[in-house]
């Protein structure tokens, strides 16, 4: 299951100001699409807009629409909470949760959600997530023991085992990798490249290589200034994007001489 | 390197290995210094007069204008000035030891004869034998121990959930600028330093409204109590919460849980120590309020475990009206007081060393 995205003319706003604007898109379903630009461009912003996660932060809200497969994500009447089930998001910093051990974090999304499991359906849910996630023969003597107390690479892969265990249509990256090791790094591109044949997937990244290896497409985002809103510059083809872009300000950042 | 190349320290004595080093006192030499210390002020005061306090004061500032002109002789102003304030710190730390031991040792001392077996488990009072027309009395703390257990118990079942609770509508739900959260919190700060004699009055006059004059009883001294530790519940709840990271809620908001299941499911679980030590600290700092509770539910020699009706006794009265209002044998009051004010600092003791295993026990495990 993989879904399109179509962004429509968005503006994403913390209270009164305007974070990002007038973002159009079309992101095709498996595919993966990275998204690189400056700090405080809006990226993670506008990330966050696709699957209304930005509501957690008291004061922000959108103007646009969201479509995925033709249902608006800001239609009235829209229920967050469903929305998440089925765009799933990765975080900058791992964080399994630490109460559980690394079989409860990965039935987490589906017992929270108050499904009932017996019990071999959730040792095959946790088995097809954690292989899911290139992960299962690192803890697979050890899955009552605390996620916590696995290194940094395998928690963000422990998180990716949850957020696929719930089936979602669409995965979400924030800088899954900014905290990790090359190594670790590698294993989260190489899952990445492995998804994709299922997800619809979006990253952001600020290592632009990472961008060049896992993205079919990539979106530049920049802003004017300080206190200026972001604003998606241009968006195509990952080897367009790096070779030839077409606005000079992509062609200064993705060669190095942005400021 | 010559010793001249660094030109601001003391040009050390004996044989230099190499640049870097410079002079040093030999290793224990504030113990010796303190013994010296020691005995240059017992040597002062035996001209003197000896005291004891005389005798440790004058020790401590002997050995803090003795070790500062050491070490500036011998090393330099830098290692002079830290060996001062080590001492000066560890003073303060000592002097603020003496009251909690000092206190300690009181009660133990005062109360440990009067702590039998029969003590704990006998109703005490006095007891009046109309053949012989003689009043013994009887030591006995039970009723104030059963006292003291149901009206904290109470208070403990108004208070914790309500505390809780109102500390997650703070934390989870309101928006910090919000009016009513701000009043809350602005609410909770002001509870929290609202004298316990307050809460008594603001319970009794409440039952009296409701029941009538003289309604002395163990529920109105509950909610005396309660008044006082609602606030002390909402803090720590409130801050335990505020410790659990964002990462996690996001995490769990991202895999489509909803608040409610958030709240109850990642966010109280991560937190459970914390506010359970929270709860059983606000617990052992009003069962040893006495004011609150002798207004509300007075005192009585009477056993009574229904703590809707009549006077009912508690270990902290039990200790006060022993010593205010003693019996004809004024010896044995004193001893029950003592008694009772021991039984009281060991239930505290036995509620902060349950926080601990709990807290032990319910930690998240394998954190990095």
């Amino acid at each position: 299951m993989s879904k399109r995205i179509n962004v429509n003319d968005l503006d994403v706003y913390y209270s009164d100001f305007l974070a990002v604007e007038g973002v159009n898109m079309t992101i095709e379903p498996r595919t993966v699409t990275a998204f690189i630009g400056p700090s405080g461009c809006g990226k993670s912003t506008f990330l966050r807009t696709l699957n209304r996660m930005h509501e957690v932060i008291p004061g922000a809200h959108v103007d646009g629409e969201v479509y995925i497969d033709g249902d608006n994500l800001y239609a009235p009447g829209v229920d967050p909470v469903s929305v998440r089930r089925q765009v799933g998001m990765v975080f900058q910093r791992a964080n399994p949760f630490p109460t559980m051990s690394i079989r409860d974090n990965v039935l987490a999304g589906v017992r929270l959600n108050s499904k009932r499991m017996s019990k071999s359906d959730a040792d095959d849910l946790v088995e097809t997530s954690l292989k899911g996630a290139n992960l299962w023969n690192e803890v697979k003597d050890r899955l009552h023991l605390p996620g916590s107390g696995l290194s940094g690479g395998q928690q963000q892969r422990l998180c990716i085992a949850r957020a696929i265990a719930v089936a979602p249509d669409i995965l979400l990256m924030d800088e899954p990798c900014s905290a990790l090791d090359p190594i670790s790094t590698l294993a989260i591109e190489d899952l990445i490249e492995e998804l994709k044949r299922e997800y619809t997937i979006v990253i952001v990244t600020h290592n632009m290589q990472q961008a060049t290896r896992v993205s079919d497409k990539t979106a530049f985002f920049n802003i004017a200034g300080t206190g200026k809103p972001g604003k998606l510059i241009e968006y195509d083809d990952t080897a367009t994007i790096f070779t030839k872009p077409s606005v000079q300000a992509t062609e200064d950042y993705v060669s190095g001489r942005f400021g | 390197m010559s010793a001249t190349a660094i030109p601001n320290s003391r040009r050390p004595r004996g044989p230099v290995p190499n640049a870097l080093t410079s002079a040093q006192l030999p290793r224990f030499v504030e113990l010796y210094t303190l013994l010296a210390a020691l005995a240059v002020s017992a040597a002062v005061l035996a001209m003197i007069g000896f005291n004891i306090v005389g005798w440790l004061v004058l020790t401590a500032v002997i050995y803090l204008v003795g070790l500062g002109i050491l070490s500036s002789v011998v090393e330099n102003r830098r290692k002079a000035t830290d060996r001062v304030i080590r001492g000066v710190v560890t003073i303060a730390f000592l002097l603020a030891l003496i009251p909690l031991v000092s206190t300690l040792v009181t009660v133990i001392a005062g109360g440990a004869p009067a702590l039998t077996w029969d003590f704990i488990t006998k109703t005490g009072g006095s007891v009046f034998n109309p053949q012989t027309l003689k009043v013994t009395v009887v030591q006995g703390a039970w009723q104030a121990i059963v006292g003291t257990l149901i009206v904290t118990g109470i208070a403990a079942v108004i208070s914790i959930p309500i505390g809780i609770l109102a500390a997650i509508y703070l934390v989870e739900y309101a928006q910090p600028t919000q009016w009513m959260a701000r009043t809350v919190t602005f609410l909770v700060d002001v509870m929290t330093g609202i004298p316990s004699i307050v809460a008594g009055l603001f319970a009794f006059s409440l039952f009296t409204l409701i029941v009538g004059p003289k309604a002395f009883s163990g529920f109105s001294a509950s909610v005396a109590l309660s008044v006082l530790m609602i606030p002390i519940v909402i803090r720590s709840t409130e801050e335990m919460l505020k410790l659990v990271s964002n990462d996690l809620r996001e995490a769990s908001f991202a895999l489509g849980v909803t608040k409610f299941s958030t709240i109850v499911r990642i966010v109280l679980p991560t937190a459970i120590a914390g506010i359970i030590t929270g709860v059983m600290l606000a617990i052992s700092r009003v069962i040893g309020e006495t004011a609150p509770i002798f207004i509300a539910a007075s005192f009585t020699d009477n056993f009574n475990a229904n703590p809707f009706s009549g006077a009912m006794q508690t270990l902290p009265v039990m200790a006060y009206s022993g010593y205010k209002f003693p019996s004809q044998d004024i010896a044995a009051s004193y001893q029950s007081a003592w008694g009772a004010a021991l039984l009281l600092v060991i239930l505290v003791v036995i509620l902060n060393l349950i926080a601990r295993i709990v807290a032990r026990v319910f930690a998240p495990k394998g954190l990095r």
